[in-house]
């Protein structure tokens, strides 16, 4: 056979490779580490996995920065669980990652160098108390929606991932609703706490389920490997209209002058998303990008010595156990 | 020195009467370490009773290419279940 | 009010208030998400501890005395922690040395506490024996893999326990109250658990390669409320909230 001809077998036989792929997803089957796929598919899983996975990193730091100040015990150690548990998704979902053939640091080194990208809501100062309450209430609230649907995404450890993560969460949103029923219920001083934390996270959250759908590059093609089930769009709507019946309840306003009940669509209609802020959050110019990242990479830093000294350590113990049974 | 923690498998027993089952993995120097952080990790919310760690590598699994010679012949041995024999109706348990 | 067992038990209560207050500083800034998660299920465990206390104290002080008052709306002189527990995270090593030389103590002195004639006292150090054993463990295992790794990390964990050393006596001061209320079975003795204490820990700094200092020099008032500089800011931290908006539910 010629060179030519040995080639187009080649792409023949990963076209019927990827016909067959395709078609186990489309079964509903579940893809493994090792099975075969295309390179398409890995690339798309690693990053959409590990900007996860960062998101939930990152995530930790604007509660972590209210953790020394919770203003009771009780509030303490739940924020303490919710961003400990933080750290845990985050480790289950490298771990998903890692299965894909890259390691963790690899992809740390895609978060601290600014290559990889992660929720941009993290870019956002946490500046009072009740912050902690319109987090857990509306960006885990948002997170949920987009997560649930992944518990039945393609990649079988992602998808084990998540429902370890989404069995996890259900406590967060609550944390959070709880913080902010509290201040509603409080004094004037603690209702207003919560309307500005509810003035200053609305917009932000809504942003954080994507770009509309016609901005949105990845949709068609994650819709097929189910990374995704629903458009960004949809998704918004799903929220919006389930927390602004929350927002009733708590008396608190939502910052929309144009937000109202569509009878007809059984709806809400929502103001204009300012899109501008959104890509230069993502771009890096958000009011945290930078602290957030020095954190991330402070930490890291300073862990050097640590990481290599645990190696040493493990190596040296390793080195006796050989020892001592060569001595035997 | 930049040399990474190796990845470790978990296995963890959530009660005494079951096998234990994959929970996933995480980064540990040693075995002992990954005993400590199988325990933080994965049993924060009691999931457990026992936990094994595995270091990764040291697992060698079967490569989905040959799933066609190493289980599709089990599939036409029928014989195997109970449901292949027939009964009379009036034996109810066999 | 039985103002000694009061005063025991913020004696008991603070110690666990301050190192879980430390490491809850530590939360998405450790050297690996699996000792971020580990370190703050320390911090949990030491809050547990401190609720309970605290709870109990709150029942004896009545009127509206809550975990949370007692807890937040104290004067710094009115804290009764060791110094040894508020010393900051300056690295890892301090962490890890900080900790372990506060968990062996308090092993012992909960393994002790288990027998108290005070039922609730009895009762928070049975449970809170299985957490410190626990504790114990994994910060000791941390100071060997630090002594005993590099040439760098052995350093920096010889400077922690050569820093921390001097507050570790104070562990074993016997306050007035504890003296009264040990004599009716109700407190531990602490000084009768010293020996051991050094025992145990300088067979493990040994152990992990480390020299035990000489230093028969030590720091002590955290007991009486004179503590060290860092405390105040360790409070303007955990106080803020209730100091900023008093009399307020959160």
């Amino acid at each position: 056979m010629s060179e030519a001809q040995l080639k187009n077998t080649g792409t023949e036989r990963s076209r019927s490779l990827e016909e067959i792929f395709e078609q186990r997803i489309a079964n509903d089957e579940k893809i493994e580490p090792k099975d075969w796929m295309p390179e398409k598919y890995r690339k798309t899983h690693i990053r959409q996995i590990s900007q996860h996975a960062h998101s939930e990193i990152v995530g930790m730091l604007p509660e972590g920065n209210w953790i020394t100040r919770a203003p009771s015990l009780r509030r303490k150690v739940a924020l303490l669980a919710k961003v400990q548990d933080e750290a845990g998704h985050g480790l289950y979902l490298y771990s998903a990652c890692e299965t894909l053939g890259i390691s963790r640091d690899e992809l740390y080194d895609q978060l601290h160098s600014g290559k990889a990208k992660y929720s941009s809501i993290f870019n956002y100062p946490t500046v009072t108390w009740a912050d902690m309450g319109a987090i857990g209430w509306l960006v885990d609230g948002a997170a949920i929606i987009n997560q649930v649907p992944l518990c039945n995404t393609s990649y079988g450890p992602y998808a084990r991932a998540m429902i370890r993560v989404c069995k996890e969460e259900s406590f967060h949103q609550r944390q959070g609703f709880e913080i902010m029923m509290s201040l509603c219920n409080g004094t004037e001083v603690q209702k207003q706490m919560a309307q500005d934390a509810l003035n200053r996270w609305w917009w932000p959250s809504l942003m954080m389920l994507g770009p509309t759908d016609s901005e949105s590059v990845h949709t068609e093609q994650s819709m097929k490997w189910k990374l995704k089930r629903k458009t960004n769009d949809e998704l918004r709507q799903q929220f919006i209209d389930q927390t602004v019946p929350q927002a009733d309840i708590l008396g608190l306003t939502i910052p929309d002058p144009d937000l109202k009940w569509n009878e007809e669509t059984g709806h809400y209609d929502f103001g204009e998303i300012d899109w501008e802020e959104f890509w230069q959050v993502v771009k890096g110019h958000g009011p945290c990008n930078k602290e957030r990242m020095n954190a991330r990479v402070g930490a890291w830093e300073r862990g050097t010595w640590v990481r290599d000294a645990a190696m040493a350590y493990a190596e040296k113990q390793q080195d006796k156990k050989v020892n001592s049974a060569k001595a035997v | 020195m930049e040399k990474n923690w190796p990845l470790w498998e978990i296995f963890v027993r959530s009660k005494n009467g079951l096998e234990h089952r994959h929970f996933g993995s995480l980064h540990a120097a040693d075995a002992e370490m990954a005993l400590e952080n199988a325990r933080d990790v994965y049993t924060r919310r009691s999931e457990g009773v026992s936990i094994w760690v595995v270091e990764s590598k040291n697992i060698t699994a079967s490569n989905p290419e040959n799933n066609g010679e190493l289980f599709e012949p089990a599939q036409d041995k029928i014989y195997r279940h109970p449901t292949f024999y027939t009964l009379p109706d009036e034996i109810k348990h066999m | 009010m039985k103002t000694n067992l009061y005063n025991y038990i913020l004696e008991l209560a603070d110690n666990c208030l301050i190192a879980g207050q430390r490491l809850g500083e530590l939360c998405g800034h450790g050297p690996s998400l699996e000792t971020d998660i580990a370190c703050t299920n320390i911090s949990l465990d030491l809050f547990g501890q401190t609720r309970s206390y605290f709870q109990y104290a709150a029942d004896i002080k009545g009127g509206d005395a809550s975990e949370d008052s007692i807890a937040f709306l104290r004067y710094e002189r009115q804290y009764k922690n060791v110094l040894l527990v508020e010393q900051p995270n300056r690295d890892f090593a301090y962490t890890i040395a900080r900790q372990y030389l506060f968990d062996v103590f308090h092993l012992l002195l909960l393994e002790k506490l288990q027998f108290s004639q005070d039922m609730i006292l009895s009762a928070i150090a049975k449970k809170s024996i299985k957490e410190a054993s626990y504790h114990v463990r994994f910060t000791g295992d941390w100071i060997k893999r630090l002594g005993d790794g590099t040439e760098e990390s052995h350093a920096k964990m010889q400077e922690a326990i050569d820093g921390l050393w001097t507050y570790t006596n104070e562990l074993f001061e016997v306050t007035e109250e504890a003296k009264i209320l040990a004599e009716e079975g109700i407190a531990v003795n602490v000084s009768t658990l010293k020996d051991l204490y050094y025992e145990k820990v300088s067979a493990l700094l040994t152990e992990a390669t480390l020299t035990v200092p000489e230093n028969k020099y030590f720091q002590k008032g955290g007991k009486s409320g004179i503590h060290t500089e860092h405390m105040g800011y360790l409070l303007a931290d955990m106080q803020y909230m209730q100091r900023a908006y008093p009399n307020m539910k959160w």
